[in-house]
């Protein structure tokens, strides 16, 4: 038996991880994977209040996060590989310009 | 009394959050890379523990199986070496690191003192996949319809951003 609270601390805790490392990293690739960890964080949330509450519908919503990880993965890497044929960078610090 | 399901909750956490760090601490985006897959495997792990079968086995799946083979794959193709370091504002550090250790303590006491909830017993609830199809093709049909039009949408998103401006070039003169 684990206390709620507890599954929310650890949720917390890697959505945190998440923040910091997209604030500290200068990688855009880095970036990226920091905004996955915080959905992660969120998922884990989601699964521990559907079991608390006993309601599957916490499990869908799961299932829906993840499919919108997926296409925002796919369309981001997509824009880092446009950004880096234009700029020949993956440091952020250097794509500060809207135009070439 | 330490119960087998608390010991499992904490080597799962301790995981996960050794992962989360180590994200942060690496520099190649390669090893980030890695050890985010620990992350989500590890997070695995604790889906099992409240009984949500089906979520484990899409987290390992998709999360740590698709998703994440695109990033290395990404990482690869652009050949993504040692992170430059570039100087952050001094603000940053001086505000940002109390703040956060403020914050993290203030939400963590908070939920460990007043939320009030009672323990989360293993297999709390059923999240077997014929249930969860069940509940997704009925009560969340429509919701699910829709995810699909938004794959197709990223698809297309995803190939048109990522072609080469030559080719694009070459559409337009003709």
């Amino acid at each position: 038996m684990v206390p709620l609270s507890d599954y929310l601390v650890l949720s917390g805790i890697l959505f945190a991880c998440g923040v910091a490392g997209f604030l500290i990293k200068r990688n855009i690739i880095t970036i990226f994977m920091s905004i996955e960890l915080m959905l992660n964080g969120v998922n884990l949330s989601f699964v521990a209040f559907a079991a608390h509450w006993h309601a599957l519908a916490g499990q869908i919503f799961v299932f829906f996060v993840m499919v919108v990880a997926a296409a925002e993965a796919a369309v981001g890497l997509a824009i880092i590989i446009a950004v880096y044929r234009a700029r020949e960078t993956l440091n952020v610090d250097q794509v500060n310009l809207l135009k070439l | 009394m330490v119960s087998i399901h608390l010991i499992l909750f904490l080597v799962f956490g301790a995981v996960a959050v050794a992962g989360a760090v180590n994200l942060l601490a690496q520099t190649h985006p390669i090893n980030g890379a890695l050890s985010l897959i620990a992350v989500m495997a590890a997070l695995a792990g604790e889906y099992l523990l409240l009984g949500a079968e089906f979520v484990a086995a899409v987290q390992v799946i998709v999360y740590a199986g698709a998703i994440m083979v695109l990033f290395v794959f990404v990482i690869m193709l652009l050949n993504a070496g040692v992170e430059e370091r570039t100087k952050g504002s001094r603000v940053a550090i001086i505000v940002g690191v109390p703040g956060m250790l403020i914050g993290s303590v203030l939400v963590a006491w908070i939920l460990l003192t007043r939320s009030g909830t009672q323990s989360v017993p293993v297999g709390a609830l059923p999240g077997a996949p014929t249930i969860i199809g069940d509940l997704l093709f009925h009560q969340f049909l429509l919701p699910f319809e829709v995810t699909s039009i938004l794959i197709l949408i990223a698809i297309m998103g995803a190939v048109v951003l990522a072609s080469k401006p030559q080719a694009v070039q070459k559409r337009k003169e003709h």
